[in-house]
């Protein structure tokens, strides 16, 4: 089975679901953390990256000696990544979502794919959780192929938690897509109802079936929950604003060891998921 | 002579936009004839990435030889370049006043981008 743990707004507790439900999970578990740009799901967990592997994606090399500046490059790209104005190409492999259609449509074969570096994947195994965490260099502001490089180490049969980076935008797209179910994970606050609804329509059109997590509940009002209602969105969990929780997480504890009367919170989550996924 | 500027509106009295890649429009003046015609830039403004290219890539296609705005970004500029399109950046309120100040001699041709990408 694999859940993806996603959230509109940041900052509600995505991390927080994520590690703790792959504790409560069992063995053999793989947490993939796609939150690339950010990720932290390794600060609650033991253990020292044990493989390190670098990601690229290919770009566009032109051989100006054979390029006669037709302009189909240019044409193809929708990203902007090629341009030619009747010159030599220009490219500019920040854009470049390398998918090589540039090379394909080049009649003179004057391009060719070369690799550039977006970030790594390390692998750790963390006390019977093997965490698989993406790190997108700084400076590189295409998130989506590095997240498939890590989903690319999901073992089929093994459960597996995705911690989805925040937002709604492409690399959320391409850490949900695929998931048996994904928990969006939210606070009952304006915020957190404005980023929820975009996240839910979101997975909905997506088509991959999904529950809510109310964290930090008793701050805020009942607008979270009155949605959910209305929608017919299952609330799986709530979680109540007890200062505990923002402290064992500031020391970098899971929850369900540091405080463990709510270990039965993450169980009945993993059950109620179990559920709705079997009713799916 | 061509030359592009950057607005919002549709006329010599209108704002001059400061923004190149997402300005709405260009403003295209024949400095020789006097002749106006405004070029949409609703492709640069939709971009979700690389809207100095596209821009760049309209100006050029619309065969102006020179660009005026409040500033322009390095990968703008360098498609600009390479298109052999001169770009000049003002601080002038309308695109009357920067049209004023071009004739006029009173503006110098950047030789390079004067801010970063995504400087609004």
């Amino acid at each position: 089975m694999i859940i993806a743990v996603a959230s509109g707004k940041g900052g509600t507790g995505k991390t927080t679901v994520a590690v703790n439900l792959a504790r409560v999970i069992g063995s053999p578990v793989r947490l993939l953390d796609c939150d690339v740009e950010e990720p932290n799901a390794h600060l609650f967990l033991s253990g020292e990256a044990s493989e390190r592997e670098t990601i690229s994606v290919p770009v566009p090399a032109v051989d100006e000696s054979l390029c006669d500046a037709c302009g189909e490059c240019g044409r193809f790209c929708a990203y902007h990544a090629i341009v030619s104005l009747a010159t030599k190409p220009l490219v500019f492999p920040e854009l470049c979502h390398g998918c090589g259609g540039c090379a394909l449509v080049c009649p003179r074969g004057a391009i060719r794919e070369v690799d550039r570096r977006i970030g790594v994947i390390e692998i750790r195994n963390a006390d019977g959780i093997v965490l698989v965490q993406g790190l997108l260099d700084v400076g590189v502001a295409m998130a989506p192929p590095l997240v498939r490089a890590v989903k690319a180490k999901l073992v089929p049969g093994e459960h597996t938690i995705i911690d989805a980076p925040p937002g709604t935008a492409c690399p959320v797209v391409a850490a949900v897509r695929g998931a048996d179910f994904v928990i969006l994970v939210t606070e009952p606050t304006p915020f957190g109802l404005n980023d929820l609804a975009l996240a839910a329509d979101m997975t909905a059109s997506l088509g991959v079936p999904f529950g809510v997590v109310v964290n930090r509940v008793g701050v805020g009002d009942g607008r979270v929950h009155a949605f959910c209602r209305e929608r017919g969105i299952p609330v799986l969990l709530d979680i109540p604003d007890d200062r505990r929780i923002a402290e064992a997480y500031s020391r970098g504890k899971l929850v369900v060891d540091a405080l463990p009367e709510y270990r039965g919170h993450f169980e009945r989550l993993l059950e109620r998921t179990r559920e709705a996924v079997r009713a799916s | 002579m061509r030359v592009a500027f950057t607005t919002s509106g549709d006329s010599l009295d209108a704002a001059l936009d400061a923004r190149f890649g997402r300005a709405p429009r260009f403003l295209v003046c024949d400095t020789d004839s006097g002749a106006v015609e405004v070029i949409d830039n609703q492709k640069g403004m939709d971009a979700a990435q690389g809207a100095g290219i596209q821009a760049a890539q309209t100006v050029a296609r619309a065969g102006v030889q020179a660009v005026v705005t409040g500033h322009c970004g390095p990968k703008a500029f360098r498609v600009l370049s390479e298109a052999g399109v001169a770009v000049y950046t003002t601080d002038a309120a309308t695109v009357a006043e920067a049209l004023e100040r071009f004739r006029s001699g009173g503006l110098t041709e950047a030789r390079s981008a004067d801010v970063d990408g995504h400087w609004v």
